[in-house]
């Protein structure tokens, strides 16, 4: 995937005001922020509280002072509750995972594709091994040596994903590098840090910002499947993965505890992907896209 | 071609290597391996007989060498839990796996490049809106949500189709649905692109000026040329649909090298944990150079190129 560089390719203020695909998805996402961060506040009750009357309880009903939006789960929790809480630990680990793998992946791609010789070499091999480990792999071995957990999940995933920036954000550095206006300032006496951070870094944001959306998602899902197999987030702690692996148990009698998690999870998804792949539209109207 | 070929091995092998290396000092990241094969209760000097005979008191170094050579005699280790060679539980679950991931990717690619076909020949019609809603939300679907929302509908509701487990060819179709959905809008990207590329070449106009049909346009010029891409897609994909099966055995009780990787990290038997995700990354090695083998076969442009750098 290559990009042009920013300045002939950033979308001009009008255009992106006008666009349904990027604002209708942008508007879902921020939903899903809000909802996470004002949990405490709009969530109907505490994301524990128990109520073994009122357990599988389907949508709308009431029982012993509990009104179930969404219904209730096997011990009688307020299945909307939950889903608040839950996207509190989607995206605090999709933000957390992204903003850190990215960091390092970018640091690393940038100084392999200025440096060059040796920290090239052991650099972007390091980036080859762990890219040719399945993702899914790689995380579940490190979350056994680890442990689950929500922190650990974090640390899990900027551990796995930091190769996919640096390959991006080196493949971009090789092209800049080589730029008149970037071997002048390394005439000129420009320290490596000022030509990386002043001149490279605002040239290959977009394209890292395009990998870091669609990475984004996949965060989601990569927190919701570890805590599907119980080795993310810990109960009795609200993860819609989690929420998931215990809704499979409840098909024929509860389908509400499988499918209003595994919504949100498809909404957020859809979503973040809209934006990725409207980003990358317009980064690079070359890149492929359906 | 020889020389390539060589070139394309040294780096399979080096990458091999690294891979090795990582997981040794993946497994060596809280510091004493010890901790993960022994049971929460074990004592102090449970602990240490155990660290005694696996040898991770021997130098770092020491061991290094020794799990790269355990490695090329293809030695994964006994089992604690079990008492078996890892290798012998491995080989009694690959089957289940591979025939999960086979028909995963004969679903994937059964409707993947079909709806590439469309996309690419329907651009701008109303079709072609509708299939890429079709692409986006099966790449937006968790394979454990749709493989929920599988046995809900077809075997909870409908009764068609059994909900878990192993038996005939009946018991594959969910989850190789549920896992075939997600790599199928890999397939349907990646065709429709490589079409759409072929598609604004000089050779097509000429044809399509001569009255060619856009059947026989499909067939006979775009096929051989659009399928690079679309071969190494398919070997990409292959390692992600194993992958991808550790979540879907987990949804289906389907007796894969998934759901014995999930078991393992619960029972605390890190080696066979730690064989599954060596052979993963081998096989995806394995893969990849046999994608850049295909491709340079089909286009010598590749190969050439490959072989000056």
């Amino acid at each position: 995937m290559t990009f042009a560089p920013t300045t002939s390719a950033r979308p001009s203020r009008s255009k992106t005001r006008l666009r349904p695909a990027f604002w209708l998805p942008a508007a879902l996402i921020l939903i899903f922020v809000l909802a996470a961060v004002f949990a405490p506040l709009i969530a109907p009750y505490e994301p524990n509280a128990q109520n073994l009357l009122g357990r599988l309880r389907p949508p709308g009903t009431v029982s012993r002072g509990f009104h179930y939006l969404l219904g209730s789960d096997e011990l009688g929790r307020d299945l909307l509750t939950r889903l608040f809480y839950g996207a509190r630990a989607s995206l605090f680990v999709a933000f957390a995972s992204v903003a850190l793998s990215g960091t390092i992946g970018v640091l690393a791609g940038m100084l392999a594709g200025f440096l060059r010789g040796a920290a090239e070499l052991v650099l972007m091999r390091t980036v080859d091994v762990f890219l040719s480990i399945p993702a899914i792999l790689l995380a579940i071995l490190t979350v056994a040596v680890l442990g689950p957990g929500l922190v650990n999940v974090v640390l899990v995933l900027t551990l796995t994903r930091w190769p996919r920036y640096a390959r991006i954000a080196y493949g971009q550095t090789l092209g800049i590098a080589n730029m008149p206006y970037v071997r002048l300032a390394t005439f000129m006496g420009a320290s490596a840090g000022r030509i990386l951070f002043r001149h490279v870094l605002p040239n290959i944001i977009g394209a890292v910002a395009v990998v870091a959306t669609l990475e984004f998602g996949l965060m989601v899902l990569f927190e919701a499947g570890l805590s599907f197999l119980g080795l993310g987030v810990q109960p009795p702690n609200a993860s819609w993965g989690a929420m998931l692996s215990t809704g499979r148990n409840y098909l024929a009698t509860a389908w509400w505890i499988a499918t209003f998690p595994g919504l949100c999870l498809f909404l957020l998804v859809l979503a973040v992907n809209l934006i990725g792949d409207d980003l990358r539209d317009r980064f690079d109207p070359r890149a492929p896209g359906a | 071609m020889m020389r390539f070929l060589l070139k394309r091995l040294g780096q399979a092998l080096v990458t091999t290597i690294g891979v090795a290396t990582l997981i040794f000092f993946l497994q060596h990241l809280t510091g004493d391996p010890t901790y993960l094969l022994v049971p929460e209760t074990a004592t102090r000097a449970d602990i240490d007989a155990m660290r005694h005979s696996l040898g991770f008191d021997r130098p770092l170094f020491v061991q290094y060498l020794g799990f790269l050579g355990q490695l090329a005699r293809f030695d994964l280790g006994r089992s604690i839990v079990q008492n078996i060679d890892v290798t012998t539980i491995i080989g009694s679950r690959l089957p289940y796996t591979l025939a999960l991931a086979a028909g995963a990717l004969v679903v994937a690619g059964g409707i993947g490049i079909p709806v590439g076909v469309g996309l690419a020949f329907m651009r701008g019609r109303a079709v072609s809106y509708a299939l890429s809603a079709l692409v986006l939300a099966a790449q937006s679907m968790p394979t454990f949500w749709s493989g929920i929302i599988l046995i809900m509908i077809f075997a909870v509701r409908l009764g068609w189709l059994p909900p878990s487990s192993t038996g005939g060819i009946e018991h594959l179709v969910l989850p190789c649905v549920a896992l075939g959905l997600l790599s199928m809008a890999t397939f349907a990207r990646i065709t429709r692109t490589a079409l759409l590329d072929e598609l604004s070449k000089d050779y097509v106009r000429t044809a399509r000026a001569r009255g060619v049909s856009r059947i026989r346009l499909l067939f006979r010029h775009l096929a051989r040329n659009a399928s690079t891409p679309v071969i190494t897609v398919t070997a990409i994909e292959v390692s992600n649909l194993l992958a991808g099966a550790v979540i879907v055995e987990t949804v289906f009780a389907w007796p894969g090298l998934g759901q014995i990787t999930v078991q393992s990290i619960f029972a605390r038997d890190f080696l066979v944990v730690q064989g599954v995700v060596l052979l993963g990354a081998f096989v995806t090695v394995a893969l990849n150079l046999v994608a850049d083998l295909l491709y340079s076969a089909i286009d010598p442009r590749i190969r050439l190129e490959g072989a000056r750098r």
